[in-house]
């Protein structure tokens, strides 16, 4: 294995941020279009239960459109996801050769769950003429629970690189492995149940806002309320909840990742009363520009202004992640969710004012479109956070991603042609979401044609 | 049977569903592309469109599956094979994206120009997809992946007489079960003209595969010693199962028995991975990388197939159900349920 280390270590600075793009870029873009097959399935169920219950033929609408667009999205879902195992190995053999069995265990559960998932999904999907209607409710909570399942074990993968246990090394060989303390190591509960509420935030807002836009134009008939109003509703009721697990997910940062805390922070001397900052920018190891709350950060990473936090100082130059990158991210992703919080709470008091009505303004109705946009933006802020604060570790404390990149060269190339592939992916995906939301009403009236 | 060897064999359980599924679906593609003008191929385009449409995410993730099995089990020979195979590795996940992207795109789109896009990526990226995994296969199979990080040519591991053949085989396999699989749901569609059609085209690939082996026995031969030799000696008896399962689908198919030449074809397209395990056994990779000396730690090797023994109790009633609904006519309840959505 030595000889492979001192190829692993031959990539070029230029393949590198080739291949770091190439990967960031791929999985940056799955990640939204996960996020939808996390908490789509549970919106589009949602509706459907209600069509049942009710006999409501709006909520039968929006279940059976949401179910197309479902369809579609699991399909990007799916294949997009396909090529992140590829690059796993492809890109990063350096980390796969040594810890592939380490992490093996979370990817064989999730490949069940998405086994399952998929399974259903056809099922959902293709047989509402051929089970009856409370069957067909049913076969669309596995998708519910597989989806949730799917992101919560791949997130323990990536929360393992953040916190990695369970493996023993002698001089660079695994002697030991214990899959199931690696799985559970102590990122894993912050960072899983942050992503999976994120998801929820993602679909619900992202699902609204198509109505919003509709309600916009005047379309305020009772089809776009309803199609407003529940996908919303579920990620106003998510979003102060997350706001609380992304507190808990920067205390645990304070006491188990500190440099990860310190880069969010541009924190660059250890000590007491430190305060937080807002906005600036990081130059010759200090934030300048920000506004500063003293002894903030203090507080808020452990309830006491005296608390000690641990600067990027105590670590040597070449082991800190680029400041300016992890902290702007993370402001761009609290100061999101703070907006959305806003957001929901305006709903609730225009509720509770005007007599179960949703709010007048028009003003309400464009930052309900943004939030459709701004709900994603911020999984790829806190993505970049938790991804780029790692650095240069890409498990952290053991291997450097430098060391775990492929020695092939010219990765640059292969980077151009997956940007291709993908401009024409996201374009024909928004196209044709477009065309599904736009389909008359009446088009989908009644389930699918069965063909002869 | 040691923990690896048990692994390693529930690995290739899984290439083989991968091949015997979603290779069909690859080869429902390749059936779309040779489907002619859009209105003379439209009927045989509704037929593979149904066909595929319900299972073919399931099957796809048969390859996950298979490639999480082995990074898990088997890391080492993993990193080599995909940092050597970068090239065709990536193409043919970007042939997994426009596939899939394509199909499902096309099904939710009517105006014609973005149906025909569409389904010109759909059906290009399935022959594409096979012919580029089936060069890694020949380049496994040919010893061109040795041992270590990116160690084999990044260009000749995978453009060499084996590899050609191997990705010709695959396309070739995937047209032949799609089609045997097609003239049984044509026939169960009630459409004598389309299950002809498919038999013809069942018959014509049966050949050209046939023919594509003959000549691999030459390029073996002349290319990969190793695997000859395996596939003479030991592996003889399963290759010889696969030819004579061959044969016997092309008597049922001239029969008309659809329903068992779907049996016979898919033995002896498995028989020919099998027939490749049983060649190159012990080894994972050539020259000397053994089963025993890729495999994890044993632990590793434990859990995972605790979880797979398992997650397999979840996993097959769940997919008998699938096939099994969309294998039938559709149910009384289900026509009620069409005639009076949302339970009313």
């Amino acid at each position: 294995m030595s000889s492979s280390w001192c190829l692993a270590a031959a990539a070029s600075p230029a393949d590198l941020v080739a291949a770091r793009t190439q990967m960031g870029f791929s999985l940056g873009w799955h990640i939204v279009i996960a996020c939808f097959g996390v908490g789509m399935p549970a919106i589009t169920v949602l509706a459907e239960w209600r069509a049942i219950r009710t006999g409501d033929g709006v909520h039968e609408l929006l279940a059976h459109r949401w179910a197309k667009a479902m369809g579609v999205l699991f399909a990007v879902g799916a294949v997009s996801g396909t090529i992140l195992s590829f690059e796993m190995g492809v890109l990063w053999p350096g980390l796969m050769e040594t810890y592939g069995q380490v992490i093996g265990l979370p990817f064989t559960l999730e490949g069940f769950a998405f086994f399952i998932e998929a399974i259903f999904v056809g099922i959902y999907l293709y047989s509402w003429d051929r089970l009856s209607p409370r069957a067909h409710l049913l076969t669309g909570l596995p998708v519910c629970v597989a989806g949730v399942a799917s992101a919560f074990f791949v997130v323990t993968a990536n929360a393992w690189m953040n916190q990695p246990r369970g493996f023993d090394l002698d001089n660079g060989t695994l002697i030991q492995v214990s899959p199931w303390a690696a799985m559970f190591n102590p990122a894993t509960p912050p960072q899983t149940v942050h992503m999976v509420l994120a998801a929820f935030m993602v679909t619900g807002f992202g699902m609204a806002a198509v109505y919003a836009v509709g309600l916009l134009r005047g379309r305020r008939d009772r089809y776009h309320r309803v199609g407003f109003l529940l996908p919303f509703t579920v990620a106003a009721v998510v979003t102060p909840v997350q706001i609380g697990v992304g507190d808990w997910a920067a205390k645990f940062l304070a006491t188990n990742q500190p440099v990860k805390l310190a880069a969010i922070e541009g924190v660059r001397q250890t000590g007491t009363h430190v305060p937080l900052h807002l906005g600036g920018v990081y130059q010759d190891g200090e934030l300048r520009y920000a506004l500063e709350i003293p002894s903030g950060l203090s507080i808020l990473a452990h309830w006491d202004p005296a608390a000690l936090i641990h600067g990027l100082a105590e670590v040597p130059p070449d082991q800190r992640p680029p400041v300016n990158v992890v902290h702007w991210a993370f402001q761009v992703m609290v100061v999101i969710g703070f907006g959305l919080l806003l957001l929901g709470l305006w709903l609730l008091l225009a509720w509770w004012r005007r007599h179960r009505e949703p709010p007048r303004s028009r003003l309400f109705w464009y930052a309900c479109v943004l939030a459709g946009i701004a709900a994603p933006v911020a999984v790829e802020a806190g993505w970049i956070t938790t991804e780029v604060g790692r650095q240069p570790w890409i498990v952290w404390g053991h291997l450097r991603t430098a060391d775990a990149v492929t020695p092939v060269p010219n990765l640059s190339v292969g980077l151009a042609v997956v940007v291709v592939v993908y401009a024409v992916l996201t374009a024909a995906t928004v196209y044709v979401l477009r065309r599904l939301a736009r389909a008359p009403q009446e088009a989908d009236a009644r389930p699918e044609p069965v063909r002869p | 049977m040691t923990a690896a060897e048990l692994l390693i064999s529930v690995m290739w359980l899984g290439l083989t569903a991968y091949v015997l599924l979603a290779g069909a679906d690859f080869g429902g593609g390749c059936w779309d592309l040779l489907a002619g003008g859009t209105r003379r191929g439209a009927a045989q385009r509704a037929l593979i469109e149904e066909s595929i449409g319900p299972v073919w995410e399931a099957n796809h993730v048969w390859l996950i599956f298979v490639i999480v099995l082995c990074w898990t089990g088997f890391p080492g020979a993993f990193a080599a094979v995909a940092s050597t195979m970068y090239i065709p590795l990536t193409l043919a996940a970007l042939g997994i994206i426009a596939r899939g992207a394509a199909f499902a795109f096309r099904k939710a789109t009517t105006e014609l120009v973005f149906r025909r896009a569409y389904g010109a990526a759909f059906a290009l990226s399935s022959v594409l997809t096979p012919f580029f995994l089936g060069t890694v296969a020949g380049g496994i199979a040919s010893g061109r992946v040795p041992p270590g990080i990116a160690s084999g040519g990044i260009v000749r591991s995978w453009l060499n007489p084996t590899s050609l053949l191997g990705g010709a085989l695959a396309v070739a396999l995937a047209a032949y079960l799609a089609a045997v699989y097609l003239c049984q749901d044509a026939r169960r569609a009630g459409s004598t003209a389309l299950a002809e059609a498919f038999r013809r085209r069942a018959l014509a690939t049966a050949v050209v595969t046939g023919v594509l082996a003959a000549c691999g026995i030459a390029i073996l031969h002349a290319d990969a010693p190793v695997l000859f030799h395996g596939l003479t000696g030991r592996g003889l008896p399963v290759v010889v199962v696969s030819a004579l399962a061959g044969l016997a689908s092309l008597v049922l198919l001239l029969l008309r028995h659809y329903l068992a030449t779907r049996v016979t074809a898919a033995i002896a397209v498995a028989a020919l991975l099998w027939g490749w395990a049983v060649a190159q056994y012990p080894l994972v990779l050539l020259p000397d990388l053994t089963i025993e000396a890729a495999a994890a730690t044993p632990e590793v090797l434990r859990v995972t197939l605790v979880v797979t023994a398992v997650g397999a109790v979840l996993l097959v009633p769940s997919l008998v159900w699938l096939f099994a609904l969309f294998q039938r006519p559709r149910s009384a309840a289900g026509e009620r349920a069409a005639q009076h959505p949302g339970g009313r």
